[in-house]
């Protein structure tokens, strides 16, 4: 299915269903997120059950502790 | 001398936002700064340049040349002098406005003493550069009522929040725990430009609330590119928790518990652990020159004492601190604190 994931199209396989599935590949899996679907954001708790479709928009805030 | 004369605020008392009535709430604020790297430089020359009441700068650290690029109160001659960062910072804002009272504090934050530099605080900057430190100013924002506003920056991204007790979301709803240094650590280096858009979304958010203008508030996490050109501004109100254990109904302020933080700290992207003293103890830095010189280099400032080895450095300060460099590992920081501090 097709994302834009920070303004980028990018294409995932269909294994990838969940939020969490998302966040667990490689590229985010180590940073802490905030995570906006389709213009709503979403709770942590919720990223293992919110599914994802062909053209969702996901706006990913990640922190940083530098200063 | 004072220079605070009727026209040293007029460009400030004409903008719609502030006008007379708003720079003489700023004049009454205290404000205080957690860090005096980066974003603590940008923030503090902001405030004071602005005419905040008072402002005071609490580090750890002292000034090192890769500190110049980008952290505009320290000068050539503060890296050479290896003067501590509080100490140079409140120099050089109080030849920038001396009608602003500027205190700068050389010490660690810790959960049993941050309560000191807090009590008549109105805001507090976050300059900080790691998350134990700002999980600790959470907590006790939260405790005492005070807002707060997190900002944090690396290679060309920046993020800033504005965290108001009793209304926002606080740092700790957002991030259940102390995020491991591994994935916020500011390995990707820095650019300037990353720091002063922080610190201009930090200190124009303290403008606003110090002015007296809470409806100007942002009210969303920003988050921004400079290199790919990237912005974006969530509103995070959603994820206020009611069992937030900082600032939910049943709060604990678990970071407010002296056990909650670590003795040794890395300090991100710089070779560098930080030894914190078993218990309070204040050296006398002479003394100790006298009896570390008959193993390596050592050269004293008022403020610390520099012990160069063949692999490591020590920068030892006069409250039991100690800042090896040359390794990244903890372990092996603490057995050349130990050799040397028993």
């Amino acid at each position: 299915m097709k994302l834009y994931i920070n303004g980028n199209e990018t294409e995932l396989d269909e294994a990838c269903a969940t939020l969490a599935d998302l966040l667990s590949r490689p590229e985010w899996k180590e940073r802490r997120m905030i995570v906006e679907l389709n213009g709503m954001i979403v709770g942590r708790d919720d990223f293992g059950t919110v599914l994802l479709a062909d053209g969702d928009r996901i706006e990913l805030v990640h922190f940083v502790g530098g200063g | 001398m004072n220079f605070a004369g009727e026209d040293r605020y007029s460009r400030q008392e004409r903008f719609y936002g502030i006008g007379a009535e708003g720079q003489k709430k700023l004049a009454q604020a205290k404000v205080l700064i957690i860090g005096a790297g980066a974003l603590g430089s940008a923030c503090a020359e902001t405030m004071v340049r602005s005419g905040a009441g008072k402002v005071t700068l609490v580090d750890r650290d002292y000034v090192e040349w890769s500190n110049l690029q980008r952290q505009n109160l320290f000068t050539e001659q503060d890296a050479a002098e290896r003067i501590p960062k509080a100490v140079a910072a409140a120099r050089r804002l109080r030849s920038v406005n001396s009608s602003v009272e500027v205190e700068g504090i050389v010490a660690d934050i810790t959960a049993e003493e941050i309560g000191l530099y807090t009590r008549g605080i109105d805001l507090i900057l976050d300059a900080a550069d790691n998350f134990e430190v700002r999980m600790i100013v959470n907590d006790i924002a939260s405790r005492d009522g005070i807002p707060w506003i997190y900002g944090a920056c690396t290679g060309s991204y920046g993020i800033s929040m504005t965290i108001v007790p009793g209304q926002s979301a606080c740092l700790h709803c957002l991030l259940d725990s102390v995020p491991a240094g591994g994935d916020t650590c500011d390995t990707a280096g820095i650019i300037g430009p990353a720091v002063q858009m922080t610190a201009a979304y930090q200190t124009a958010e303290a403008l606003k609330w110090l002015s007296g203008n809470v409806s100007a508030l942002r009210g969303t996490l920003v988050s921004f590119d400079l290199w790919t050109n990237r912005h974006s501004s969530v509103d995070t109100a959603k994820l206020k928790r009611a069992d937030c254990p900082s600032c939910g109904a049943k709060r604990t302020y678990p970071y407010l518990s002296p056990d909650s933080h670590s003795r040794t700290a890395v300090l991100c992207g710089r070779d560098t652990v930080q030894i914190r003293p078993p218990s309070q103890v204040r050296l006398d830095l002479e003394e100790w020159e006298r009896r570390l010189s008959a193993y390596g280099r050592a050269e004293r400032n008022p403020y610390m004492l520099s012990l160069t080895l063949d692999r490591h450095r020590m920068a030892i300060f006069p409250d039991g601190r100690v800042l090896v460099h040359g390794t990244g590992d903890p372990a092996e920081a603490r057995s050349l604190y130990h050799r040397y501090f028993g």
